[in-house]
């Protein structure tokens, strides 16, 4: 059974059509890219996964249960984490903070217990400060716990914010193009960090990328997407040289 | 040598710092002021006027202190605040008036002020779900609107004396309830500010989308967050009232918003201290500038245009008096150093 089922999704900007009839289906522990030239849909779909976006037509499966209209934090809450193509930390706040309010879900005290710090106010925020300090350890972040995350450079920015998405327990993690902004080097790093993480945390990954690179270099299948529709899906040595690919970016040879 | 004395300088203020975030510091603020204010109130020997004074500092700290959750830690604009106290006001006085007997006024005054809180709250509620959509400028035009509402309703009911407004309340707040109030409020807020729904506030303010997609319930943190600084205007009212035994709709208008945003403003965002310390100084020196008569009117706000331009956050803006954070705050740093020492230990 699928970790995720997207049947006929489509959705509409006010007569563009944005995504069209987009079908998809991931296992639980692979690792999919969505590629595409710019404008192709490829954030759009993520927003609608996570319900930033309602989706207009279609369904969206995840275990079983479907995800159109829900509110983000329900969809969440039920596995689903992601990152952002442009950094959407909490800046003014600290790089412990920005962890520990993706624990939000997962604290068990009332607000009145928050309001008079009784009950099981204590215990809850030690339990959720020292889960967050480990998480920070492992991403070898905890040095800068205190710190707020505008200071951060932003390669750690980026790494923090793949820390904040895996502290809401995701099953699925959706990465929005991770190598932006990266230098080759950098992109090898980032490759194998993601391995180490999907391994880590045993999670479902789905990257849109722009990057041929590390696409090809770490997904185990590709779908390509093109104003909305999926032009081509398969294995990376597949789609490398899938005409349809080479035409939505390169264009067509005109012949005189 | 001027570099020693610079270190011996900031290690004194840290120092000081560290004294005033103790529990043994904290607790001998609390008895002082407890103290202070009961010997106030029965030995009589501050002036009458300069005691009304010290009641207007405690009010405006609870109105501050509660508009700030919403404009400083939330981010949001809301200029309604002076009609949730309106709705405390005239709930707390309906009941000492009219409702409690006469005989035991004394004894049910703090039941009176907290139903005022209650009904603020309640209408606090109702302006919460707006929120939900909409924010920034236009939430605020959605609270202005609000404090209009409650103004006419005032105006219109016959029965709380309408435009001529409401007397008959005895004079009930003393200096020791308004300090056993306003410590509340500035207790329950900081409580609510250093807690997960509080970091849910604060994500809100950063980045409402991350914030949702982050698994906060980003409406349950705006209701909570606008019940608990309207239940606390609430109350503020309800010991206005109390404090100037007359009240009319008139002055629960904008001007009285704008002026608790001024003291949100000059103390500083997004800090109990400063909303302390921003409702003392607006308060004070207004009434130290009085003797200017007209001219009054126009240095205050000429002050603040160039704090304005100068400290542009406030006095604190964005920043915290040592006093005011839990000291479960301290425990995270050394719940943090043991963990890096721990670490250390098992690499060496």
């Amino acid at each position: 059974m699928p970790l995720l089922e997207i049947q006929k999704l489509t959705h509409r900007f006010a007569g563009l059509c944005a995504v069209s009839d987009f079908n998809f289906a991931i296992e639980p522990h692979e690792l999919v890219g969505i590629i595409g030239p710019n404008g192709a849909g490829k954030t759009t779909v993520f927003n609608l996964i996570t319900g930033v976006y309602r989706a207009s037509e279609g369904s969206i499966k995840f275990e079983d249960q479907e995800l159109v209209g829900l509110t983000p934090h329900k969809i969440t809450r039920s596995g689903i984490a992601r990152t952002f193509q442009n950094i959407r930390l909490f800046k003014e706040l600290s790089v412990l903070d920005n962890v520990r309010i993706a624990h939000y879900g997962q604290i068990a005290y009332t607000p009145a217990e928050a309001l008079l710090h009784i009950g099981r106010f204590r215990a809850e925020e030690k339990r959720i400060t020292s889960q967050a300090l480990d998480l920070l350890s492992i991403f070898k972040l905890d040095e800068m716990a205190g710190e707020k995350a505008k200071n951060l450079p932003y390669g750690l920015q980026r790494r923090l914010e793949i820390a904040r998405a895996l502290a809401t327990k995701p099953k699925l993690l959706l990465l929005d193009e991770p190598a932006a902004g990266m230098n080759p080097n950098e992109i090898i790093q980032l490759m194998e960090f993601i391995g180490w993480i999907r391994q880590t945390f045993s999670v479902t990954i789905i990257l849109i990328e722009h990057q041929m690179r590390l696409v090809m270099g770490i997904c185990e299948r590709i779908v390509v997407l093109d104003f909305g529709a999926t032009i081509a899906a398969g294995l990376p040595a597949e789609i490398q040289n899938h005409p349809r690919v080479l035409e939505a970016y390169l264009g067509v040879e005109v012949t005189p | 040598m001027s570099n020693s004395s610079d270190t011996s300088y900031s290690a004194l203020i840290e120092r000081w710092h560290m004294l005033t975030g103790t529990r043994l510091f904290r607790a001998v603020v609390m008895i002082a002021g407890i103290a202070f204010c009961i010997a106030v109130d029965t030995f009589d020997f501050v002036d009458l006027y300069l005691q009304l004074i010290l009641i207007y500092v405690g009010i405006n700290i609870i109105l501050t202190v509660s508009l700030n959750l919403i404009n400083g830690y939330m981010g949001e604009f809301s200029v309604g605040h002076a009609g949730f106290m309106a709705v405390g006001a005239y709930i707390a006085s309906i009941l000492t008036v009219h409702v409690f007997p006469p005989n035991a006024q004394n004894l049910l005054f703090p039941l009176a002020i907290l139903a005022g809180g209650m009904a603020a709250a309640l209408v606090g509620f109702l302006v919460a779900i707006p929120s939900f959509k909409t924010r920034g400028d236009y939430l605020a035009i959605v609270t202005l609107a609000f404090g209009m509402i409650v103004k006419s309703i005032l105006e219109n009911i016959d029965a709380v004396g309408g435009p001529r407004g409401l007397l008959g309340m005895e004079k009930l707040t003393t200096l020791p309830w308004v300090f056993f109030w306003t410590a509340l409020s500035v207790w329950v807020i900081r409580n609510l500010v250093y807690s997960n729904f509080g970091r849910g506030v604060l994500s809100i303010r950063e980045d409402e989308i991350a914030s949702d997609l982050m698994s906060v319930n980003t409406r349950q943190v705006k209701i909570i967050a606008f019940v608990v600084s309207s239940f606390f205007a609430g109350i503020a009212g309800g010991l206005f009232a109390h404090a100037l035994q007359f009240i009319n709709p008139r002055m629960f208008d904008i001007l009285k918003s704008t002026d608790i945003l001024i003291m949100v403003y000059l103390g500083g965002i997004a800090s109990i201290g400063g909303s302390i310390l921003g409702a003392v100084i607006y308060t004070i020196l207004l009434e130290i500038l009085r003797p200017l008569g007209i001219w009054r009117m126009v240095l205050m706000p000429l002050m603040l245009v160039l704090l304005m331009i100068y400290r542009p956050r406030g006095i604190m803006g964005m920043k915290e008096i040592r006093m005011f954070v839990p000291l479960r705050d301290f425990v995270t740093e050394k719940l943090w150093r043991q963990k890096k020492k721990e670490a250390g230990d098992a690499s060496a």
